[in-house]
């Protein structure tokens, strides 16, 4: 990508240092080292802002949202659907009827299966996913191919981790019905073509569901640029608490699709002959929700905004750029996940040392990073290992986590002397 | 925590390579092989354990599959160890391996010989089904012939 002036200009006013005195947990020592955070692509720590937020909510506006003509109800019926508005203008969405809260990601993705898939798709039908999706893309999938007898097609990805578009095209067709596509994998970053994809998918006439979950964190989402007619994302991985999500869906879709969940706020009138059901976005609301969840959300956003999303994602890829020079210097280190458009996520193997004690070596040291197979086993199938170690990057992260990280594996190669 | 505690060279030493790797077959004399699959579905590791006895006595045993060093080197030490052991005598060592991963007061167990090494495991809690798992997939292997162990 050419450096154009503002993103130079982003990268010289990032003050990665300053960042980081907002997030307290990043002053913990662990196992006698100051903690080197790089597991934010499996969840991200929360700044003052957002702790505060929902601190301030706790202690002054709780009480039960659209339920009480008292001043607390109102007052968290206000913060909350306050923090619907913020998501909405968050993803430039249409209107705040296209805001569903859920759990997080895989509830969004769940809900979509059951409500919208589920009770229009049949014999015959397919649903095109891609190799690369984290389980929370293929589970809820494959349940609606066993409830319909619907079929799960699957585009293939190349030894770098990219997506092969034309035989993701190919795989498109009058039977394709939606298509369920990650924005940025997991595993290995990449980062898919995502607007040339729901573009293609409308052409043959199919519903396109992306799983936002490691894109919103790093990039500006607009869905109605993007198109996409559900988007989903969880609070947790771009520095809100855990158990709050969002599902964006398109209207229209979203009017047409039954409840998934029964229950209280999901009504309008229940009697024991006939219920009718909420407006949206409540009709998905069976419950009280995550009031506190929706307030830390919104004061995240507030936060990655004021930071600026595209200067938080500049001084990311120059990490990404310095971690994937550096860790290419280290003898029996492979990368796994090259493509040309990358998040920034490291995944690879050292040669010799299994991935789980590689995590136990770093971990003594005080670096933070996920091992295993990241939700993501068909991908560590095709790369025909069982598991990588796992680097990711957030906002906090700095060149002195990227040396220390390299410490770290260069210390891993010592215990293992010989054997690796 | 001491890595060299954990990562002792009696564990690196069965980790590459290890012993009795591979499979047995059930032709040939002294009967058939008993065999289970064992699975750490939070690690993803996986192996295989294959008996061969001789009435009550272990006459061979091998393993294959793929894991950390912990669960290979345990494996490893683990085939050694039962080669040639009565039934019995197998369940009572499972025991004293199972105390020795898992009890911070355990004593010293002069009799376990190399699979003291495995004793650094108990201060990495996280790892400690790294180093069951052999064990587990043993005993299914023994009890049912044939199963798929899971450490969850």
């Amino acid at each position: 990508m050419a450096a154009d002036v503002s993103a130079i200009a982003a990268r010289s006013a990032y003050d990665a240092a300053r960042v980081r005195r907002d997030f307290p947990i990043l002053a913990t020592q662990v196992n006698g080292h100051p903690l080197v955070y790089l597991d934010s692509a499996a969840s991200s720590q929360r700044p003052l802002p957002v702790l505060r937020a929902v601190d301030d909510y706790e202690r002054h506006s709780h009480a039960n949202v659209h339920r009480g003509v008292h001043a607390l109800s109102q007052a968290a019926t206000s913060a909350f659907e306050g923090a619907r508005e913020r998501v909405r203008r968050f993803l430039n969405a249409r209107s705040t009827r296209e805001i569903v809260f859920v759990r997080g990601t895989t509830e969004a993705i769940n809900l979509v299966a059951q409500a919208y898939a589920r009770p229009r798709l049949g014999p015959g039908d397919e649903i095109l996913i891609s190799a690369l999706e984290h389980h929370a893309n293929i589970v809820p999938w494959q349940m609606v191919c066993q409830q319909t007898g619907c079929t799960l097609k699957v585009a293939p990805i190349n030894r770098r981790g990219e997506l092969l578009y034309e035989e993701f095209a190919a795989l498109l067709g009058p039977r394709t019905r939606l298509v369920a596509i990650a924005h940025v994998s997991n595993a290995l970053g990449t980062v898919l073509p995502v607007k040339r994809i729901v573009e293609a998918a409308h052409a043959h006439g199919a519903v396109v569901l992306v799983d936002g979950a490691q894109a919103v964190p790093h990039s500006r989402v607009d869905v109605r640029a993007l198109d996409a007619d559900f988007y989903a994302f969880s609070g947790h991985k771009m520095y809100a608490p855990t158990g709050i999500g969002v599902l964006y869906g398109r209207e229209e879709l979203l009017a047409a699709m039954p409840p998934w969940q029964g229950g209280g706020e999901m009504i309008l009138t229940v009697s024991f002959e006939a219920t009718t059901y909420n407006e949206l976005p409540w009709k998905f609301e069976a419950g009280t929700p995550n009031i506190s969840g929706a307030v830390g959300l919104a004061a995240a956003m507030d936060s990655l905004e004021s930071l600026g999303i595209e200067a938080v994602a500049a001084h990311e890829s120059r990490l990404l750029e310095l971690g994937t020079a550096e860790l290419a210097r280290l003898p029996g280190i492979t990368l796994v996940g090259t493509a040309a458009a990358k998040a920034a996520v490291l995944s690879f193997t050292l040669a010799g040392v299994h991935a789980h004690d590689l995590g136990t070596i770093l971990d003594t040291q005080g670096i933070a990073v996920r091992t295993g197979h990241h939700c993501a086993m068909p991908v560590m199938t095709f790369f025909g290992i069982p598991a990588t170690a796992r680097a990711s990057f957030g906002c906090y992260n700095t060149e002195e986590d990227v040396a220390r990280l390299v410490a770290g594996l260069t210390r891993a190669r010592e215990v293992f002397g010989r054997w690796t | 925590m001491d890595l060299k505690e954990l990562y002792r060279d009696v564990i690196l030493d069965h980790n590459r390579p290890p012993r009795n790797f591979g499979r047995l077959e059930s032709a040939g004399a002294g009967g058939d092989v008993l065999h289970a699959d064992g699975h750490n579905p939070l690690c993803g590791d996986r192996l295989s354990v294959y008996v061969r006895m001789n009435g009550e006595r272990v006459e061979d045993i091998r393993f294959e599959g793929s894991g950390c060093a912990i669960s290979t080197a345990s494996a490893s030490l683990m085939t050694e160890a039962v080669k040639g052991k009565e039934r019995a005598a197998v369940a009572r060592l499972f025991d004293r391996v199972h105390t020795l991963l898992t009890r911070h007061d355990a004593p010293a167990d002069a009799t376990l010989g190399k699979l003291a090494a495995l004793g650094g495991v108990r201060e990495f809690p996280a790892r400690v089904k790294c180093a069951t798992l052999s064990w587990h997939t043993l005993n299914a292997a023994l009890e049912r012939g044939a199963a798929t162990v899971s450490t969850e």
